[in-house]
């Protein structure tokens, strides 16, 4: 027999939901269609006319080659960044799960990073790698490497990825972590015993029963490399030299704010929603994959 | 196939000795089941054997050779677990399969062993589904097959059984001791259960925190227990303890009855006797005053008190009783089939 909860006035349960759907509308969803009716207007620079033009923005859009470049540019950079961020954190999950000693201190110290607001992520980064103050440009001096990523886009490139992979590390640190423990120890020590060595074990075993959670991190870290990584972005290059670093997000507010583009910013954000759409319905449906063990 | 030394073995966790002095030989060929309650040290000591754990101090050899210092990978054993610890992610074929590829054997000669391997576990139709859709006892049979294909010199067996219910687990058990005899390889079996290891075991060793208590073959071990552990532990129903003052050839038990006993011991001892070896007789010293009768169908179990006294007995008698509880049933006890043992220390006296 099902058990149902009578409140005894039937407002009360209205008034407990009432704060989380009154922030969803005013700071969610109204937006949200603002910028959806937006993307159909076109306006002048000081707001003194409006045009309805329907799809005339996404048109343009998909006719711009600086956006499908921002697009491409996109695709790699997230790409970049999950790869990044999670091959580090698989290797980092490896060690510290043979880390008998002193465990929970090392574990407390790598998550540290998540707790790094962004933009200040990304001035650390720009400090260390500033080409004539930083200490990495001194060392890739000596080895005879010219770091300025004031002017080289794919340095430039290189220093976002670093540092937006550095903040997700600890991230996915944590999940591979959780995930690796989860694997009864007597598997490792049958195929142990089966004759495998610790790199064997962890491609053949470890490695094929995480891949539920490796699946789940992929999703996440493009999330986070689409639409999380403004603030490193404009602590670091503000999208530079040139447009070499205008990711997808960046060119919103870039074509938005400073071209005060409205209507044909309003449209990539729309592009945008679609999808971190797209994203979510894909993690929905197929991270819950059963898992094997 | 190989003999197995264990020489002065000893186990530590930092300042914890968890393993005292181990000494074994096990023969070629030979079954040997260590038995004890948990935390006796059991599992320890065969993942000492596995070179899951390290050895503190003494030796391990197979084959004559030490292997303390060897990785699991190269001491030619296969094991399976409690929890059979098959590859998730992989076929039963590929489970079976895996070792012999690390070991880079020919395409030809793996699809043989594997193919061997599941006729004699009849697991033949099971070979491409994933482990989690078998049975226990179908896993149970694929860590075998594991064990099996790698024709490996030693079997290691950590309680396979104790996931399955008890049916299975008498089928499963004579299928092990079908198989081991077959092959013919030395096999270590770990078990809390004396039932298993009474039946499977050519030799067992009773582990106590650490100790081994005795080691020998399953009927030495009832006949001649070495010490009262090893007595109450092997045979059920457990066997009965009194304390007993013993003099010229008899015990006088609590109560004032007198049994006569082997042996030229003098003085305090605990006096053992199974169930099954006391012998309802109306002129018998014992007298049981019955609290509970558990009929077992092929004989009944009495359960009462040794009269006068709070000292529980259990008599095994044949058949079906009927006595109603607070009825005083007398009974013998054959002098050979008593036990001495020092009321200290709790060891066999001589006798």
């Amino acid at each position: 027999m099902l058990k149902r909860v009578h409140f005894p006035s039937s407002l009360l349960p209205y008034l407990l939901v009432a704060p989380q759907i009154i922030i969803t509308l005013v700071f969610f969803l109204w937006p949200a269609s603002q910028a959806m009716y937006q993307s159909f207007l076109i306006e002048d620079a000081f707001g003194l006319g409006t045009e309805f033009v329907w799809f005339e923005n996404f048109e343009q859009l998909l006719t711009d080659s600086h956006y499908l470049a921002s697009f491409q540019r996109t695709a790699v950079f997230s790409l970049l960044v999950a790869a990044l961020s999670m091959g580090t954190a698989l290797i980092l999950a490896g060690f510290a799960q043979r880390v008998v000693r002193g465990a929970m201190f090392y574990r407390t110290l790598l998550i540290w990073p998540y707790a790094v607001a962004p933009v200040l992520a990304g001035a650390l980064w720009v400090f260390m790698f500033n080409p004539t103050l930083g200490i990495f440009p001194y060392f890739l001096e000596m080895v005879g490497i010219t770091w300025n990523h004031y002017l080289s886009g794919n340095q430039a490139m290189a220093l976002v990825i670093m540092a937006a992979a550095w903040k997700q590390v600890a991230y996915n640190f944590l999940f591979y972590l959780a995930a690796m423990q989860s694997i009864p120890n007597s598997v490792i020590e049958a195929a142990a015993i089966d004759g495998a060595g610790p790199a064997r074990r962890f491609w053949t075993i470890i490695f094929p029963l995480i891949s539920p959670t490796t699946f789940f991190l992929l999703v996440i870290n493009m999330v986070y490399a689409f639409f999380e990584t403004f603030g490193i972005i404009h602590a670091v290059t503000q999208g530079g030299p040139g447009t070499s670093t205008t990711i997808l997000v960046y060119k919103v507010f870039n074509d938005g704010f400073v071209g005060l583009d409205l209507g044909g910013s309003a449209a990539q954000s729309v592009v945008l929603m679609v999808l971190v759409i797209a994203m979510t319905v894909v993690q929905f449906r197929f991270v819950e994959r059963k898992v094997e063990y | 196939m190989a003999d197995i030394q264990l020489k002065d073995l000893v186990k530590s966790y930092g300042p914890t000795e968890v393993l005292h002095h181990i000494e074994g030989d096990i023969k070629d060929g030979e079954f040997i089941v260590i038995v004890g309650p948990s935390g006796c040290g059991k599992s320890t000591l065969l993942r000492m054997i596995a070179g899951l754990e390290t050895v503190t101090s003494g030796e391990i050899a197979i084959g004559g050779k030490r292997v303390n210092e060897l990785e699991p990978a190269s001491r030619d054993i296969a094991m399976v677990f409690q929890n059979y610890a098959l590859y998730p992610h992989m076929s039963v074929r590929e489970n079976m399969a895996y070792g012999l590829k690390i070991r880079k054997l020919s395409k030809e000669e793996i699809n043989r062993r594997v193919e061997e391997a599941a006729e004699i576990l009849e697991i033949k139709q099971y070979l491409d589904r994933k482990p989690r859709q078998l049975s226990g006892g179908q896993r149970q049979r694929v860590a075998m097959g594991r064990a099996i294909v790698r024709d490996p010199q030693v079997f290691l067996f950590d309680e396979p059984l104790s996931n399955l219910d008890a049916k299975l687990r008498v089928q499963m058990r004579l299928e092990i001791r079908k198989l081991q005899q077959s092959l013919g390889v030395t096999s270590i079996y770990v078990t809390h259960d004396q039932v298993e290891a009474m039946t499977l075991g050519d030799r067992l060793m009773v582990l106590n925190g650490g100790y081994v208590e005795q080691f020998g073959t399953p009927i030495e071990l009832y006949d001649r227990p070495a010490s009262v552990f090893v007595a109450g532990f092997i045979g059920s129903p457990a066997m009965n303890f009194l304390p007993a003052e013993v003099q010229n050839g008899q015990a006088l038990l609590p109560g004032g009855a007198q049994v006569p006993v082997m042996g030229q011991h003098s003085g305090q001892a605990t006096f053992g006797i199974r169930p099954e070896h006391l012998q309802a007789d109306e002129a018998g010293p014992i007298a049981i005053q019955i609290d509970m009768l558990e009929q077992l169908g092929a004989n009944t179990l009495l359960h009462g008190r040794l009269q006068g006294t709070d000292h529980t007995l259990v008599a095994s008698v044949p058949g079906h009783a009927i006595d109603a509880p607070g009825t005083l049933r007398r009974f013998a006890v054959p002098a050979e089939r008593s036990h001495l043992f020092d009321a200290t220390s709790g060891k066999r006296l001589a006798d």
